[in-house]
């Protein structure tokens, strides 16, 4: 090949690296067969600690759920995990029709006209329509109400401070407050008044901005229902393994008005000269590579093979298996709670307030009931107090269909102990 | 052959998959919860079966181009082979089914992969640390943005401005602006390197950083590297690099030695972790000493052979992402990094600018090579040669994937007409760049014997070629009330009374 | 009809006393390609001479608009929301843009027909 070039030497084709910015080397250790390679990663992998699945009742915005085999075996088809951002759509139609289908599913589930191709995570997805409201509206501070993922309030101020907005905490907006942000149910589990939410948003003519968890919406009003103006959330819990927090996929709809806000890919239906449908990244022009400083957002990435897993999920589930998911969590849960809320001295946190199948109950000492369940191979409650000052002694505790009656019977003996 | 909407393919009478029963007694939501927090209809998700799930998505697989598949020379884009070691790892129980908020000491496995990665990719660019949080390239680049902001700040400067060269990757400016910069463009000349002269008459006290990527988007090393760092480290100014072209020269040079203060890497790219399909990727961000307070929380760190988050940064800009990035990513991209070794890093780069400049040599002749000499890892060739025969680099690409190969990055850098950018890397054997260059070969002959034919290119793949403004239109329609089709998603055609 | 005057940023313009029309040149949508969508401000909204005032957008490219003129909106073009191809077909006609009140003197670095059109040759 070098031949071919007109060079003598690979020597000849890096004349133009300053000879003082040469290495000698890189100092890595050299290369392992593929076996040696697996055989140190493997290493790694086992010394970490895997709780199973059915002990597993911690969640705080990751939670263990039944993953119909079919996601894996779709997502693990070379054709999708290794193709490129659809930016040829004659040969990327794979793709597109199946992010079409996602934005379909997530504008279905969420009751609003339109959902992009996703984002990364929940987090940012939570501060992207908040960015999204800041242009709509031109106003400058966004309001937080109640208990939204701390994390997720981390990445929003990160967001907020490079744009110059204000975040506040409260659910009294104003004449400043560009949207109107909470969760449901909230980020200790519990349900959260969002009709009454969304019209103090619009009383002081912000947005309303719900952060929505994907399986609750097979039984709990969808935001498009109570008037909310943008749904956002994390999807993981669509098909997606834990994996250390990522990747997971993060997904965003809105009102048909504030369409030409919305951050990311949109994939729309379109034909060709012969009249048969395909699909086409559109309305591009919003986006980074040709608005450059004047984009809403400066994402390049969706995170499609993420959202491929949703769609194949919720595809395979239906509607109606996703019901069922909720339902079975939500009775569990509740039977978790009455047991553990009967043991001396563990009372419910918010007993008036209503949860779906995650719940926050304050007992005597977190960090020893939870080396308790370590013991028997059970990962505990979160504790919370991490994040809030007034959760002294506070742990969420959540259960889904993995959970079965006896690993609850298990839990429950374990911390009576 | 197209394929049906999985809601077009619905059918009602399909029963849910089995799923356990509670098995605990208790009330049902509906008994519990207030009306008004329920849904009142179900969402209209389709209702398919198994094998009609699992036929549904294989049919839309057959309907990909993927690099399994075919070769894909995106110039910027670097679609290596994916090893399939690296889902193999990325799947082990002992990645895949950690929970993020489990104990340190039961997760110590994971943390000790993040800081080998850190420590790898610290090698590879030349920096003191490296946050692995930021989910994409893009990403990156707007963390990066904050730490350069955050520093400038604690020094008592309010910088404002940050210099991009006009050639540079739309994310740069749109990152800049989004970080709270205003964007301020630099001339590069006809080879896409800077101006010096420039890019001195723009540097005052009120720029904050230069944002750069080397080799430069026409695949050329930026020679006078070193006295652009010593320009912009003069005034007080940070040197950012865009890692989108860091295959060039793994082993061979590193851009910390250059002056680089910030570095984004794409481990999507240079770490052959996968695209699919548009994401996820990761953007990992290192940095110099100076940065270092500023790095997002929690870092990893290691004391005795035993790992720690740490949150408590006083300086850090805080968090960018949910819990500590795309993880998955990063096992796949150390184990990628453990089975090269640094000798096959550095061989990997050395084969992949063999690769650009034989390809190169081949397409000379057939299209304009604007810049001839040695390219780096990628080259840019104009299809301004065809204009004649009214053929433009789009017909060049659509060309291409008639003839089984995905097509080039066109029309990308902005001061190359007609532009398509070729980057083949390392993975590619010279059978697949002499198949690729003959296909060139073939589109200049049919350009000029049958520019027609080619117009109407490709006819073999499921669609042809898309009315892309068309579909603008009628979203404008929708969203302007003209019409009830939202384009952007299915909706079910309301059944005619009868 | 009095003879239009262009900018440097591609908008042109024709004066009838206080009255000012603004539209883009036929080279500009050329340059454009296929319009798909306008950005307009509402009228009653108080221009400065080059301030950006809203963006036209086709499938590649979208470009900021610039008052050519200080002065305030009296109207804006409402068939362009609809049929934004427009832009493309009659750019001097149909397809203007929005009209202004004009408030004090034109800039004085308006072209007139010959000065720009060797000003967009010069940018081809």
């Amino acid at each position: 090949m070098l031949a071919a070039i007109g060079s003598d030497s690979m020597e000849g084709l890096l004349v133009d690296i300053p000879k003082a910015l040469r290495i000698p080397r890189l100092e890595l250790p050299d290369g392992l067969s593929e076996f040696e390679t697996m055989a140190q990663v493997s290493a790694l992998a086992a010394r970490n600690k895997v709780f199973a699945d059915r002990l597993t009742f911690r969640g705080g915005g990751v939670y263990r759920r039944f993953i119909p085999a079919a996601v894996a075996a779709v997502t693990s088809k070379p054709e999708f995990y290794t193709a490129y951002t659809p930016y040829q759509p004659e040969a990327s139609q794979g793709t597109l029709q199946a992010i079409y289908e996602f934005q379909t599913l997530i504008a279905e589930l969420t009751a609003l006209d339109v959902a992009n191709a996703s984002l990364y995570d929940g987090a940012t997805a939570v501060a992207e329509a908040a960015m999204m409201a800041h242009i709509h509206t031109g106003r400058n501070e966004v309001m937080v109400a109640g208990y939204v993922h701390p994390e997720y309030m981390d990445v929003l101020r990160a967001f907020s401070e490079a744009r110059g907005i204000k975040v506040r905490k409260g659910s009294e907006p104003n004449a400043k407050t560009a949207a109107l942000i909470f969760q449901q149910p909230d980020f200790l589990g519990l349900l959260v008044d969002a009709q009454d939410l969304t019209r103090r948003a619009h009383a002081a003519g912000a947005l309303a901005i719900a952060c929505v968890d994907p399986i609750s919406l097979a039984i709990l009003a969808p935001p498009g229902d109570y008037g909310a103006d943008i749904a956002v959330g994390e999807g993981q819990q669509l098909g997606l393994s834990l994996s250390y927090g990522g990747p997971h996929v993060g997904f965003i709809a809105c009102r048909k008005d504030l369409v030409r806000r919305l951050p990311g890919r949109l994939i729309g239906s379109s034909h060709d000269a012969e009249g048969r449908r395909g699909f086409v990244l559109t309305l591009t022009a919003r986006e980074q590579h040709i608005r450059r400083e004047k984009a809403t957002s400066n994402i390049c990435t969706n995170h499609s093979l993420c959202a491929l897993a949703a769609s194949v999920y919720m595809t395979y589930m239906g509607a109606e298996g996703m019901r069922q998911v909720a339902e079975v969590s939500f009775k569990r849960a509740h039977a978790l709670a009455d047991r553990l809320a009967a043991l001396p001295g563990w009372d419910l946190a918010f007993p008036e307030r209503p949860f779906l199948n995650e719940f926050p109950i304050r007992v005597p000492n977190g960090a020893v009931v939870n080396r308790k369940l370590a013991r028997k191979g059970i990962l505990g409650g979160l504790d919370v107090h991490r994040w809030f000052r007034e959760l002294k002694g506070v742990l969420t505790f959540t259960c889904t269909e993995v959970n079965d009656p006896r690993a609850i019977d298990e839990l429950v003996e374990a911390v009576s102990q | 052959m197209t394929e049906p909407l999985s809601f077009e393919k619905s059918r009602p009478n399909v029963h849910a998959p089995r799923l356990p029963d509670a098995g605990v007694p208790g009330a049902e939501p509906r008994d519990l919860l207030p009306n008004e927090l329920l849904r009142s209809e179900p969402p209209a998700l389709p209702r398919l079966s198994e094998p009609e799930v699992m036929r549904h998505y294989s049919k839309l697989a057959s309907m990909n181009y993927s690099i399994s598949e075919q070769f894909y020379p995106l110039g910027s884009c670097t679609m290596k082979y994916n090893p399939v070691a690296n889902e193999v790892a990325a799947t082990l129980p002992g990645f895949a089914s950690l929970h993020p908020y489990q104990d340190e000491d039961t997760v110590q496995g994971a943390l000790e992969l993040m800081w080998r990665l850190e420590q790898a990719l610290c090698a590879v660019v030349g920096v003191d640390r490296v946050t692995l949080q930021p989910a994409a390239g893009a990403h990156g680049e707007w963390t990066a943005l904050r730490m350069i902001n955050a520093f400038h700040h604690s020094r008592g400067e309010a910088r404002t401005e940050v210099l991009v060269p006009d050639s540079a990757h739309g994310t740069n400016p749109a990152s800049a602006a989004l970080s709270g910069f205003r964007v301020v463009e630099v001339a590069s000349g006809l080879d896409g390197r800077i101006s010096l002269a420039d890019l001195e008459s723009k540097l005052s006290s009120r720029v904050a950083a230069l944002m750069l990527t080397n080799p430069n988007t026409l695949g050329l090393f930026e020679r006078d590297i070193l006295d652009i760092a010593e320009l912009v480290h003069n005034t007080g100014a940070m040197l950012y690099y865009d890692g989108a072209n860091l295959n060039a020269f793994m082993g061979v040079c590193r851009p910390g030695d250059m002056g680089f203060d910030a570095v984004h890497m794409n481990l999507h790219k240079t770490f052959t972790t996968p695209h699919g399909g548009g994401g996820p990727g990761a953007g990992p961000v290192g940095v110099k000493a100076d940065l270092v307070p500023f790095l997002p929380t929690p870092t990893v760190e290691r004391a005795n052979g035993h790992l720690t988050l740490d949150f408590k940064r006083p300086q850090s800009i805080g968090r960018v992402r949910s819990f500590y990035g795309n993880f998955g990513m990063l096992v796949r991209a150390y184990t990628y990094i453990v089975a090269m070794g640094g000798d096959g890093l550095t061989q990997a780069s050395m084969d992949a600018v063999l690769g650009a400049n034989y390809l190169m040599k081949r397409v000379e002749g057939l299209l304009d090579v604007p810049h001839s000499g040695p390219c780096m890892h990628e080259f840019v060739a104009s299809a301004r040669n065809l204009a004649p025969h009214g053929i433009k680099a789009l017909d060049v690409a659509k060309g291409l994937l008639e003839r089984d190969f995905y097509a080039p990055t066109i029309y990308f850098p902005l001061v190359v007409p007609e532009a398509i950018m070729v980057e083949p890397t390392e993975t590619e054997s010279k059978p697949t760049l002499d198949a690729f260059a003959d296909a060139i070969a073939d589109i200049v002959k049919e350009a000029e014997e049958n520019p027609e034919k080619l117009h109407h290119e490709p006819h073999s793949l499921p669609v042809g070629r898309l009315d892309e403004v068309a579909t603008a239109r009628a979203i404008n329609a929708y969203l302007t009330g003209q019409s009830e089709d939202p384009i952007l998603r299915w909706k079910p055609v309301p059944k005619e009374a009868c | 009809m009095a003879a239009r005057l262009y900018t440097k940023s591609h908008e042109w313009l024709t004066v009838e006393g206080k009255n000012v029309t603004v539209g883009i040149t036929d080279f500009a949508q050329s340059q454009l390609g296929d319009v798909v969508f306008l950005e307009l401000p509402n009228p009653g909204r108080k221009l400065e001479a080059a301030e950006s005032f809203g963006v036209v957008e086709s499938v590649k490219a979208a470009s900021d608009l610039y008052s050519p003129v200080t002065g305030r909106v009296s109207a804006v073009n409402d068939k362009l929301a609809a049929k934004p191809e427009l832009i493309n077909s009659d750019p001097y006609g149909d397809g203007w843009i929005l009209k202004l009140e004009l408030a004090g003197e034109l800039p004085k670095d308006l072209m007139d027909e010959a000065a720009y059109k060797a000003f967009a040759e010069s940018n081809a």
